[in-house]
């Protein structure tokens, strides 16, 4: 089981050594409803913890992912370019975002984690 | 609620977004037929002496000459030759029947009778609006509502369903064939019920309500007309009739006598951006110069094409389809293209008489 962590803008965050995988919660992805255009960042881009790093386009508005850690953009999801729907029906799985080279890998413990994140979105 | 739909907050009402999903409810809609809950909508009763008369004094379209049980799109003008609201008129055995925008019918009622003293308007707010949208919308009233079928485009009569007393028109704002029926508040959920039993019918929310609007090029009030557009620039001078152009007397006739004159300084167009981010209502128009040339006042994904769309004001002399522009993205500039409207092409029957 992976441990998952997540932002109060709906990411989760997981890791693998200083290497950190974002993406939008179910939650998220629910209340977006279909998703139809996720516009990604440059790879080698380097992004400080809170930067505006991605935009979700539903049919009804567009919505901001921030990057939840600092970092360098090394990976962005390439299966989202041509089927944005992949993030409704994966959202926490092949719907990822992108992958950050954490520069302070310290910052994922102080994420939300799932009992405080489940808190903050009434707990279903 | 009980269909598993979102709801959010609308002057006043609460408002079933989407059940489905409006990608799935959009698709539904064009190949088959759905059902809209369209009660925030308001239905008016207009009656008093010459009503149709009377009512030609505030609305540029040609009311006196419509026959009983036609039903016509027109527009409200005010005096400064902007647009007080867009709405649907019939012309009904005993008094005139309107349908107007909900956010509008207080500023609708207020205008109508300052200027229309003899005139009584009645507001059926208890009145509930359904609408039945789609190539299968006369299929799905074959056995609940027969006689309904007779109806031509733009045509209303009063029929029931399973017992409950409804009015019908056949219109809608999707570019599909439709209906859309009215009865008394406390009987909509029998009359949902029964429209919903039939395999053809799901139900939509007002997000693949917008989408279809998009598609087919109608303007939403607030967005795409409002009370500084004037019918002209929005291209629906066409609502005005050959009888009532030729002499048009309305408030803000002089701005509208000149726009049809010398044609107006920007006109309404569809936009076709390039790439798939989704421009929408209130960026900058640039043209390829990078110098203003207007506004776009609606933009969404378009299921049915796949493609970001949108419709906006530019300049007239950028508004021939296929001219270049640029519409700002989230501060970037996105190349688009000027569209002829309709983006999807009415089935079955026009609004646009043209």
């Amino acid at each position: 089981m992976q441990n998952y962590r997540y932002t109060k803008d709906h990411e989760w965050v997981t890791v693998d050594g200083d290497l950190a995988t974002v993406g939008i919660t179910e939650y998220a992805q629910d209340q977006l409803g279909d998703i139809v255009f996720v516009e990604l960042p440059e790879i080698g881009r380097t992004v400080a913890a809170g930067e505006e790093v991605a935009v979700i386009e539903s049919v009804k508005a567009a919505s901001e992912i921030y990057a939840p850690v600092a970092g360098r953009i090394t990976e962005i999801n390439p299966v989202l370019n041509d089927a944005p729907e992949t993030v409704n029906e994966d959202a926490t799985g092949s719907g990822w975002f992108l992958r950050i080279q954490m520069t302070a890998p310290g910052e994922f413990d102080q994420l939300l984690d799932e009992a405080a994140y489940l808190a903050l979105t009434g707990g279903s | 609620m009980a269909l598993g739909g979102k709801l959010v907050p609308f002057a006043g009402w609460e408002l079933p977004v989407q059940y489905e999903g409006i990608l799935a409810e959009h698709r539904w809609t064009r190949e088959s037929a759905s059902l809209f809950d369209v009660s925030h909508m308001g239905q008016v009763e207009v009656s008093g002496k010459d009503a149709a008369g009377q009512l030609e004094t505030l609305i540029p379209a040609s009311l006196q000459a419509l026959p009983e049980g036609r039903t016509r799109y027109a527009v409200i003008t005010n005096d400064d030759g902007g647009i007080v609201d867009d709405l649907l008129v019939t012309r009904r055995a005993d008094d005139m029947f309107m349908v107007l925008n909900a956010a509008r019918i207080d500023a609708d009622l207020a205008w109508l009778r300052s200027r229309l003293p003899a005139l009584a308007f009645q507001h059926r707010h208890e009145r509930a609006l359904l609408a039945l949208q789609g190539p299968m919308a006369a299929a799905a009233l074959s056995e609940v509502a027969p006689a309904a079928l007779e109806l031509t485009p733009f045509a209303y009569g009063e029929f029931d369903v399973g017992g409950v007393p409804c009015t019908f028109s056949r219109s809608g704002y999707t570019g599909e064939d439709g209906f859309e029926i009215g009865c008394d508040g406390a009987a909509a959920v029998a009359v949902a019920e029964a429209l919903l039993a039939r395999p053809e019918v799901r139900p939509a929310g007002l997000g693949a309500r917008d989408s279809l609007r998009l598609e087919a090029g109608l303007c939403l009030y607030g967005n795409d007309i409002d009370a500084g557009t004037s019918p002209v620039e929005a291209g629906l001078a066409w609502t005005f009739g050959a009888r009532r152009k030729a002499a048009l007397e309305v408030p803000g006739a002089a701005r509208i006598k000149r726009e049809l004159a010398d044609g107006p300084a920007r006109r309404r167009v569809g936009l076709l951006p390039e790439g798939r981010g989704v421009v929408r209502n209130g960026a900058a128009v640039r043209d390829e110069a990078g110098h203003e040339a207007g506004v776009v006042t609606s933009g969404s994904f378009s299921p049915s094409l796949g493609v970001p769309i949108a419709m906006g004001y530019v300049a007239t002399h950028h508004a021939e389809p296929d001219t270049a522009l640029q519409l700002d993205l989230r501060g970037r500039q996105v190349p688009a293209r000027v569209a002829a409207l309709p983006f999807v092409p009415p089935r079955r029957h026009r609004q646009h008489p043209a």
